[in-house]
């Protein structure tokens, strides 16, 4: 039987000529990633070790994207433990408040990471950068510390399950839709230690954010990495960016998939996932009356300029509900920049709305957007656990930008379509 | 080695929000993590606990974010072992490489209920529901996993 993608990446870094699936391997890294949570713990790790260097210190970065603008005291000690020790072992991509960005926005727009890539992280959504062609994947301070240390990980290698995406998608339907129709279809562990390969002919449909925000949330449903094949739309992306040589490695034409399932694009509809899971996905004619308090549009999973200029062309002439509260948060400098130029702002702040500097912060219930007891959220992030964005009686309804942005006006969960 | 403890009984899908919110993530005390350590699924778990203790869950435990402030705060707590039906993927590296002994056994989760006392032999896996006298065999590891365990975690193992 033939590699996966995903493994066949794993078996170039490893220096074998081929793996299966189960197998255990080390592998050379490309990257190794932390934020202002995951590296203090990795730091007190690393440190503890003895160890005297990091091994490759460009393949290291360091972004501080969580509780920033520092929170409080303690997080601003965090991120102190970490500028530190990234001037101490001459960690250069280390990235602050005014030039830091969402990591899994930044790492792709400063050409850090790309085709061909093995990626770790600590963060579990560092399997964004599946959307490029890298095997990228999530995993704890400890596993990063050692990354930094030996420049390798140890990898189990997963099966994989084979989406194939047929079709071109309707208007008002993106990314966000796609992942989260896919995750309330498989289930949270539906692609548990498993890779999320996606292909088909739908896939010339979708554009580099859209292909982000799939494989961001393929942690959604317990997969181990999604990964998209490189195309036209991937090299445009990185020419002219990516650091280092595109290497491109496509599935063997008799690859075993564990499962392929089919995805019509142009069947979906608007997909939000109801509190507390990823999976509790309702289309428009399941959703009831849910009034709103908040909207949420940024984050790791749809900050991004295309999804900034979506919630721009719905929140366009038209004002936020009275009473709720909308939130826009553009996923680094330069997509802030960018959307500022284009005008965005001129709508959102006309349509009553706020922007905020670069930050995950109400993502995961940190700060900058914090919800009380009782009240609901529509928003674009990737999590709606208890407690996620707030009081443990809160809610998140996750989102596309056209969903949240048409909710925002109408007060409510709203189609684009139904604010016309 | 044996442990030995009373069981906190939990269903699927415990994500890392709950086992160590957000909110606590600006430290990397470990003594802290453990006292807000599942609050927000189980007040009375910081209260009731107690060294050696032992975590019963369904599937997919620790689901959500990496941070491996979710397995310190579960250590640190005093808990000894958890058993599931399966573990999220990260939640489970995390585990191994801090020395929080997880094991999958979907017989034993079936057959053991809140409150029971439990024993267990790591090595071997076999787990004793010491309160009905049932006993079950966990999938053992695999002995490159076997080895960073023997070694004390992740980092001792690879240096030397």
């Amino acid at each position: 039987m033939g590699m996966t993608m995903s493994q066949k990446i794993l078996a170039y870094h490893a220096g074998l000529d081929s793996v299966k699936a189960g197998q255990l391997i080390n592998a050379e890294l490309d990257m190794v990633l932390g934020n202002d949570i995951t590296s203090p713990v990795a730091v007190n790790v690393f440190e503890g070790a003895g160890c005297p260097c990091v091994k490759c210190p460009e393949h290291v970065s360091l972004v501080m994207d969580h509780f920033t603008p520092n929170k409080d005291i303690k997080a601003a000690e965090q991120v102190k433990t970490v500028r530190n020790f990234a001037h101490k072992y001459g960690v250069e991509n280390f990235f602050d408040v005014g030039e830091m960005g969402i990591e899994h926005a930044l790492l792709p727009e400063k050409g850090l990471v790309g085709a061909g890539d093995l990626v770790i992280g600590a963060d579990s959504h560092t399997c964004t950068y599946g959307a490029l062609g890298a095997f990228s994947t999530g995993v704890g301070s400890t596993d990063m510390a050692a990354g930094m240390m030996s420049n390798k990980c140890w990898f189990k290698v997963p099966s994989a399950i084979r989406f194939v995406l047929k079709n071109k998608p309707a208007n008002y339907i993106c990314g966000k839709d796609v992942i989260l129709h896919i995750i309330g279809l498989i289930g949270v562990d539906g692609a548990l230690y498993k890779s999320m390969e996606f292909t088909g002919d739908g896939v010339q449909y979708l554009s580099i954010d859209d292909r982000f925000t799939i494989c961001n949330m393929a942690i959604e449903a317990g997969a181990k990495n999604g990964i998209f094949p490189v195309d036209d739309v991937t090299r445009e992306y990185l020419d002219g960016r990516f650091k280092r040589e595109i290497r491109v490695f496509e599935a063997e034409e008799d690859a075993e998939y564990e499962r392929t399932i089919e995805v019509d694009l142009s069947k979906l509809e608007p997909t939000v996932a109801f509190p507390h899971l990823p999976e509790n996905t309702r289309t428009p004619d399941a959703w009831g009356e849910v009034k709103i308090d908040q909207v949420v549009i940024g984050s790791c999973t749809n900050g991004h300029i295309s999804d900034l200029r979506i919630a721009a062309e719905i929140l366009k002439g038209k004002h936020v509900a009275k009473g709720v509260r909308c939130i826009i948060i553009p996923a680094t400098n330069t997509i802030w920049k960018q959307a500022m130029h284009e005008g965005l702002f001129d709508v959102f702040l006309a349509a009553g709305a706020a922007v905020s500097t670069p930050t995950r912060g109400p993502c995961l219930g940190g700060h900058m957007g914090i919800l009380a007891a009782g009240e609901r959220a529509v928003a674009t992030t990737n999590r709606n656990f208890v407690g996620r964005m707030g009081h443990v009686d809160s809610e998140v309804y996750l989102a596309s930008p056209d969903v949240a942005a048409a909710s925002a006006v109408a007060g409510k969960l709203a189609t684009p379509d139904q604010i016309k | 080695m044996t442990v030995k403890g009373t069981v906190f009984r939990y269903k699927s899908d415990v994500d890392t929000d709950v086992i160590i919110p957000a909110r606590y993530l600006n430290t990397t005390s470990e003594a802290e993590l453990a006292s807000h350590c599942m609050e927000d699924i189980d007040k009375n778990f910081v209260k009731n606990v107690k060294k050696g203790d032992i975590i019963v869950a369904e599937d997919n435990f620790g689901c959500g974010s990496s941070r491996e402030h979710a397995p310190i705060a579960i250590k640190a707590s005093g808990i000894s072992l958890v058993i599931a039906n399966s573990f999220a993927r990260i939640f489970y590296r995390n585990a191994i490489n801090i020395g929080l002994p997880i094991l999958e056994c979907p017989e034993a989760v079936k057959n053991i209920k809140a409150g029971d006392v439990v024993s267990c032999d790591l090595a071997k896996g076999v787990i004793v529901n010491e309160t009905t006298g049932k006993t079950f065999q966990a999938e053992p590891f695999p002995p490159f996993i076997q080895n960073i365990i023997d070694k004390g975690g992740l980092i001792k193992s690879l240096r030397g």
